[in-house]
């Protein structure tokens, strides 16, 4: 049994989870991401939980230390209190606690804030993933994998067998054959396989904060759909009035400038589906982030037909993300209003207006559980 | 599951080595059992204050976190750990080598010594291992009853409240404890915490006056309560207070009465965090260096020794300047340098070579360690060159720069800056003064302000949580950003007003 100290850490644990869903709102409009760590975790930095207490003000209370200095002279503030006081005196601050999470405990606070329903996967499981588990005993093997009991069996049975077994002398001599080995079974696992195609006009009127938005969104949304799919592709479109395909720093970071041909964008989607994701294998989600404003009407009456002819018929769903710019018209998005309707169930219009709409955004891109 | 062992072969041989240096330097102290665990284990312990038993509580979860994260990190460790108890236990980290195990026992010698004869600890129960298991099984037993969330909610409440203690309860603790044996006959409330005794006591006798007097009695009813809360304040001891006067159901009660007790029994500990490190570090480091250390080991020694006596600019290490006042005044009671006609001299030349061999300092250091705590060692023997040579310096925050920037290296503000910080174990003094303020059923409180004004948010939080103990509102008297204020919480929101 668990020492009972492990049950006051899964209560911690609860109560911070409860006060991460408490604050998501606030984590994802101030764009303060969860830090990716290896093996699968996140790192959320949030306050102290602390019981509170009467205690001094930090800043009127001052302190005092050892060491060189005039008066005047910074003390630096960086440092944490030492190591050996575990009480620490008063010097205890206003201390951040970083969790760590895993992306299902993640996703899953994510789930219940927005109240998302799980995703019904299309097509058939197809995408192939072998697991490989070490359960069986091989002949075979390296010295390494060696099965010292198994193998210490093998020479008693064949000793005792060919009657060179002495009970008064009970030393058991092993021989090549007598060796077994732990060997793997490989097992092979059929997953839905889904890709997530992002695509964000980087033109001159998408500025800063306008794509600090997306890049919120998108991180919240991958993480979202990374919990429903094991594997999950992404791939990521930018265009002004050309588009290319870019990896995902380039993504978040460029800043282009110059006119905006949607349709652009839009072709290269097509293109990356065709080539790559057959619709019938794949569950395909593509994300389109703009402000809104196209070249010419006509380019957006190309950008419906691509809509209509192709991306939609292999999607699961198309999620039009409309941000906000202080140049961007928004016409676009009433183009699409137009073209498709309210009620389209292929695809998903949403406005974003500024930080603080992020999660309501996230909510209508993926409220519909497609 | 055992996480601990006893410590065995050359540990056990060492350990009997160092305690024979510590009795040989005239150390007195409960027998010490040591053993041994892993650091996970270590950290467990740590997180519930040394015991390995506590009641369940989420913030021993937090604090295990945190520990487990720090030793993962490598960017902290703990090497030594006791538990004043008789017998002590203390705890050796498996993984340490040979010297640092050597060190740590030294250095427990000196703390166990300390628990057993300095007279802050006199009052302490000695049996809280015992203590600390039933109130865990007790509170384990309410949250079955009442439930695990209503019942730790409970205790977030109380703990919010851990600091409010009245310092000279330790002692009069110690009164009622020989005044309840005498009257032990009576005991029927036998495995509840000495608090809900008298509690009950209490209750019982107030019970049975209400009955002497028959039933018309909603009168002295009334001026029994008057009288009840006339004799218990100002209080100080603001669990207490609560725990006998707010309107609370017996479970209620019986969970403050248990963490009042655990708070009591760590009070003497806070308050003697500097005399108590400085005394177990002066003796590990006497003992290993004249006695115990081998010639191969003086560089891991002198290393680790450094690194737990490292200064900082943030803040004060106890164990360094406690270990410093020790040798310092060692040193002048060796040479004769205090009393009326060391100080009356003039001549600093003289003074500076002042020796009369008087040979004095062992027995005053060992006098100290029985009768002083915190304030009263550094009040009586910090000087200002000891402060000059130490390079202590006060800092505060500048809001012009926006840090922290030193402030004085005057021996006055260093002093009362550092006794201002261990006063009341560096908690804010709080006193319950009116239990029906406004003639409406209020509890007022009274900051008594020194200089620092109390954090406004964790106040207003605090107030809160008191609030939902004594069920009516609650208000305290204090001075925010020097104009004398009144935070009030009614029930549903704080205000403060001017007054």
């Amino acid at each position: 049994m668990d020492h009972p100290i492990k049950r006051d850490h899964s209560r911690f644990r609860k109560i911070v989870k409860g006060k991460i869903r408490d604050s998501l709102k606030k984590y994802v409009s101030n764009g303060e991401m969860p830090i990716q760590k290896g093996s699968g975790t996140y790192k959320v930095p949030m306050p102290k939980i602390e019981t509170p207490r009467f205690k001094f003000g930090s800043k009127q209370q001052g302190g005092m230390g050892q060491g060189e200095g005039e008066k005047g002279d910074p003390v630096e503030q960086e440092g944490e209190p030492q190591e050996g006081s575990e009480e620490a005196g008063n010097g205890e601050g206003g201390k951040e606690l970083d969790v760590e999470l895993s992306l299902d405990e993640l996703a899953s606070i994510l789930g219940e804030e927005l109240e998302l329903p799980n995703i019904e996967p299309k097509g058939k499981k197809s995408l192939q993933s072998t697991t490989d588990r070490y359960n069986s005993i091989g002949q075979v093997g390296p010295d390494s994998l060696k099965h010292f009991k198994r193998s210490y069996k093998e020479a008693l049975k064949r000793q005792v067998s060919t009657g060179t077994y002495d009970k008064d002398n009970p030393v058991i001599v092993p021989v090549r054959g007598d060796f077994r080995y732990r060997s793997a079974n490989t097992t092979i696992e059929f997953e839905n396989s889904a890709v997530v195609i992002y695509m964000m006009d980087v033109s001159g009127s998408m500025g800063d904060e306008q794509k600090e938005i997306v890049r919120t969104e998108s991180f919240w949304i991958n993480l979202w759909l990374k919990s429903q799919y094991k594997d999950i592709e992404i791939r990521y479109i930018i265009h002004d009035a050309t588009a290319k395909e870019v990896d995902e720093e380039i993504f978040f970071k460029t800043r282009e400038s110059g006119g905006t041909l949607i349709s652009s964008a839009y072709k290269l989607c097509r293109e990356i589906i065709q080539e790559d994701y057959n619709p019938r294998e794949w569950n395909i989600y593509p994300f389109h982030f703009s402000d809104g404003d196209n070249w010419s009407t006509d380019d957006t009456k190309l950008c419906l037909d691509i809509l209509k002819n192709d991306i939609i018929p292999s999607s699961n769903v198309f999620c039009y993300g409309q941000v906000e710019s202080r140049y961007g018209s928004g016409q676009f998005l009433k183009d699409l209003n137009t073209g498709f309707g309210n009620e389209s169930e292929e695809i998903i219009l949403s406005k974003i207006k500024n930080k603080e709409a992020i999660l309501d955004s996230i909510k209508e891109f993926l409220g519909k559980g497609k | 599951m055992n996480r601990t062992k006893p410590i065995q072969g050359e540990l056990f041989d060492l350990k009997n080595v160092i305690e024979s240096h510590a009795i040989n330097y005239g150390l007195d102290f409960y027998p010490v059992v040591f053993e041994e665990c892993d650091y996970d284990t270590v950290n467990i312990l740590a997180a519930q204050g040394g015991f390995p038993s506590r009641y369940p509580h989420w913030k021993f979860g937090l604090d295990y976190d945190q520990l487990s994260k720090g030793y993962a990190y490598g960017v902290q460790k703990i090497y030594e750990m006791v538990i004043n108890t008789d017998p002590c236990y203390a705890y050796l980290l498996k993984a340490n080598n040979l010297v640092d195990q050597k060190t740590v026992m030294a250095h427990v010698y000196g703390h166990a010594d300390f628990f057993k004869n300095n007279y802050w600890f006199s009052g302490t129960n000695r049996k809280m291992m015992d203590v600390m298991a039933n109130n865990g099984t007790k509170i384990r037993r309410y949250m079955n009853k009442f439930g695990q969330d209503k019942v730790e909610s409970f205790i977030d409440k109380v703990l919010s409240l851990e600091n409010l203690l009245d310092h000279n309860l330790l002692f009069e603790k110690r009164k009622k404890a020989i005044k309840i044996e005498e009257e032990e006959e009576f005991d029927e409330f036998e495995g509840q915490s000495e608090a809900l005794k008298s509690f009950f006591r209490t209750k019982k006798r107030y019970e049975n006056e209400k009955g002497e007097q028959g039933s018309g009695s909603s009168k002295s009813e009334n001026s029994e309560v008057e009288t009840l809360r006339d004799s218990s304040l100002p209080s100080k001891d603001i669990l207490g207070f609560l725990m006998e006067k707010a309107p609370l159901k017996d479970w209620e009660s019986d969970i403050i009465g248990m963490l009042r007790e655990e708070a009591y029994y760590f009070l003497p500990q806070r308050m003697t965090k500097i005399i108590n490190e400085g005394w177990a570090s002066y003796w590990h480091s006497t003992i290993m260096t004249n006695n115990a250390l081998n010639p191969s080991e003086i560089i891991d020694f002198a290393d680790h020794h450094a690194g737990v006596m490292a200064m900082s600019r943030q803040q004060i290490n106890p164990y360094k300047i406690g270990i410093e006042l020790f040798r310092d005044i060692e040193y002048r009671w060796d040479t004769g340098k205090f009393g009326k006609e060391y100080n009356d001299c003039q001549d600093m030349n003289k003074k500076l070579n002042w020796n009369t061999n008087t040979k004095l300092g062992r027995k005053k250091i060992f006098e100290i360690r029985k009768t002083h705590n915190d304030i009263t060692f550094v009040d009586e023997f910090l000087t200002e060159e000891f402060c000059q040579r130490q390079n202590i310096f006060t800092y505060k925050f500048n809001p012009r720069t926006n840090r922290h920037e030193v402030d004085s290296r005057e021996f006055k503000e260093i002093k009362s800056k550092l006794l201002n910080q261990l006063t009341n174990s560096g908690s804010p003094v709080i006193e319950a003064i009116d239990s029906n303020f406004s003639n409406r059923g209020e509890l007022l409180l009274k900051h008594i302000h020194y200089g620092v004004d109390l954090d406004y948010g964790q106040a207003c939080e605090t107030l809160k949580n008191i609030s939902s103990l004594w069920k009516r509102p609650c208000v305290i008297d204090s001075i925010v950003e020097g104009a004398p204020s009144r935070i009030l919480f009614d029930g549903k929101e704080v205000k403060t007003q001017k007054i």
